[in-house]
């Protein structure tokens, strides 16, 4: 064999194995439960695992307007800057993970469960799964008035 | 980067490296006798149904759903979804379950209010009908089910007016995760071909023509 070819084979065994490593962090390859939310604003940073939070788990219990009225969760995932700091104070999470409705906040690794390096993303969203982007409706005169 | 772009360009750069690995090694093999590359091959390029990413089995435990770290040993401690499914109905999508029919039946009784298991919902029955141009059925949106989960708040007059016909929604927006696509298709059950006719359920009557559009209206040639 050439030497050429080693040196090419072995370049693309180091993109393809470069490559490979890029897409454990795609959200898209993971089979999770649909509506698993993936938090990871400052985890990571904090040498935490992302915080992982499982919508089916949670509605067998509670309705969405306890959390997305009651307990002020804006539906958009990271979009609540949650800390630990506003949990031991009793918002978002520590509303319930508190020792009375739920068990409490050191519990770290029940909740700081991710795999870590991932994103915060919303696990099974349609719009992951688009293979291009959604289409622009035509400005179509309305017939009709 | 956002988000996207970055998925988008690693998903170009993995199938560039298992195109190159795929030439280089045929390459390795025909190397010695300095051939010409030129082999005949079915192309890779034209498959089928790009999107078929079918999972390989569904509701899979903590540890094994790619996004839980099996490392973290309370990870193992984490309920499996099936167990807390058992007895549910089911359904074809999603999580695959009928979250409606589990209410509907008692299978289960989610809190109203966060402490005090005895609060009910205020349940408003009231269907819209919002008819559509396309040949698809018109759309029912029935307050009923979304009442059992949600407050009124929750959608008026945040995302919808409460008037009927007073919104402007397409496809495109829910697809993009707007109005209706602000819950479904990320935690109430997706958008896909098996639920067109969950949102899709009134049919249009018989003698129902799609209008023709105005390029064939102005036809000359027709
Ligand atoms: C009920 C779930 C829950 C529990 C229990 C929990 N956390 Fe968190 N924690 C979160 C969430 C959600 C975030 C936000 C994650 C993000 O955006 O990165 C967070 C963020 C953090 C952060 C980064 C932000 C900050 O506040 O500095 C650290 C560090 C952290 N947690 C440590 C801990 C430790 C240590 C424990 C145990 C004593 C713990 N957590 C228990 C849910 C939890
Ligand atoms: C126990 C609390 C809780 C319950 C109950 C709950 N959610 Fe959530 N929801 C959350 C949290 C936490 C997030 C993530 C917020 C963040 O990352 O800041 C979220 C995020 C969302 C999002 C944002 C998705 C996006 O675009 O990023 C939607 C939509 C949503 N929830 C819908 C629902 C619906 C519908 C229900 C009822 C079937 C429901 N939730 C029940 C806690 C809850
Ligand atoms: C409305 C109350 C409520 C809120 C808010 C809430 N939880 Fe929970 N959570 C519960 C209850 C109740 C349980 C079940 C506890 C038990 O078995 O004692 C639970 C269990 C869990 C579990 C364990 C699931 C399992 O498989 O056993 C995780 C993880 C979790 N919550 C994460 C979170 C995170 C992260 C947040 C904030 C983003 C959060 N929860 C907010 C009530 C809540
Ligand atoms: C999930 C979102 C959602 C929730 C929750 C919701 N609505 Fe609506 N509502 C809608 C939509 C969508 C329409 C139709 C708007 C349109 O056709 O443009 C509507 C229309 C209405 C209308 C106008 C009816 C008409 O004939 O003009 C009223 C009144 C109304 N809602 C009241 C309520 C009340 C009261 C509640 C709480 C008990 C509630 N809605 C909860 C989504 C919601
Ligand atoms: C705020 C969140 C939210 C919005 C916005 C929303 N839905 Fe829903 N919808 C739900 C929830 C939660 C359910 C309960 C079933 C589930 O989770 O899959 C539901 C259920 C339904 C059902 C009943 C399915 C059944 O099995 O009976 C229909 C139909 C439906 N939605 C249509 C719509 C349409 C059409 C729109 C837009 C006009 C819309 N929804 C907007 C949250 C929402
Ligand atoms: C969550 C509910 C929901 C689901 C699921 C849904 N639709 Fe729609 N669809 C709507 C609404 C609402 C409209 C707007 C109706 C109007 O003009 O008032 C619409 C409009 C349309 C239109 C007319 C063109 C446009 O963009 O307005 C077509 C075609 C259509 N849908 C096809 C589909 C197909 C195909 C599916 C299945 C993949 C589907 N829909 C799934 C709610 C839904």
């Amino acid at each position: 064999m050439s030497s050429k070819i080693k040196r090419n084979v072995l370049k693309s065994m180091i993109i393809g194995v470069l490559a490979y490593m890029g897409t454990l962090g795609v959200p898209q390859t993971a089979q999770a439960e649909y509506a698993d939310v993936v938090i990871n604003n400052y985890a990571d940073a904090a040498g935490m695992r992302p915080a992982v939070f499982p919508h089916w788990f949670h509605r067998i219990r509670f309705r969405c307007k306890v959390c997305h009225a009651d307990l002020g969760f804006a539906f958009k995932a990271g979009g609540n800057k949650i800390t630990m700091a506003k949990i031991i104070d009793g918002k978002f999470c520590g509303a319930c993970h508190n020792g009375e409705i739920s068990w409490s906040v050191e519990n770290c690794a029940m909740c700081h469960s991710g795999v870590p390096g991932q994103p915060t993303h919303f696990h099974g969203s349609t719009v992951q799964r688009l293979i291009a982007p959604a289409y622009k409706p035509l400005q179509v005169k309305d017939t009709t008035k | 980067m956002n988000q996207k772009t970055k998925a988008i360009s690693l998903t170009c750069a993995v199938m560039m490296a298992a195109f190159m690995w795929n030439t280089q090694s045929h390459a390795a093999e025909v190397g010695e006798k300095e051939m010409p590359l030129m082999l005949a091959e079915v192309s890779s390029v034209n498959t089928f149904n790009v999107n078929l990413k079918k999972p390989k089995s569904r509701n899979l435990p903590p540890a094994e759903d790619g996004i839980h770290d099996p490392e973290n040993e309370a990870t193992h401690s984490l309920q499996h979804p099936l167990d807390a499914y058992k007895g549910l109905p089911p359904s074809d999508f999603g999580n695959y379950v009928d979250w409606v029919k589990a209410i509907d039946e008692g299978k289960i009784r989610p809190r109203w209010d966060r402490a005090d298991p005895n609060s009910e919902p205020f349940v408003m029955d009231l269907d819209i009908v919002r008819p559509v141009k396309a040949s698809v059925p018109d759309v029912v949106f029935p307050h009923r089910q979304h009442t059992e989960w949600l407050l009124c708040s929750n959608c008026h007059p945040a995302v919808f007016v409460p008037q009927r016909l007073a919104n402007q929604i397409s496809m495109s927006a829910i697809l993009l995760g707007q109005k209706c696509g602000l819950c479904h298709g990320k935690v109430s059950f997706p958008v896909e071909t098996k639920t067109c006719r969950k949102c899709h359920s009134k049919p249009k009557p018989a003698d129902w023509e799609p209008p023709l559009s105005e390029a064939t209206l102005k036809n000359p040639w027709k």
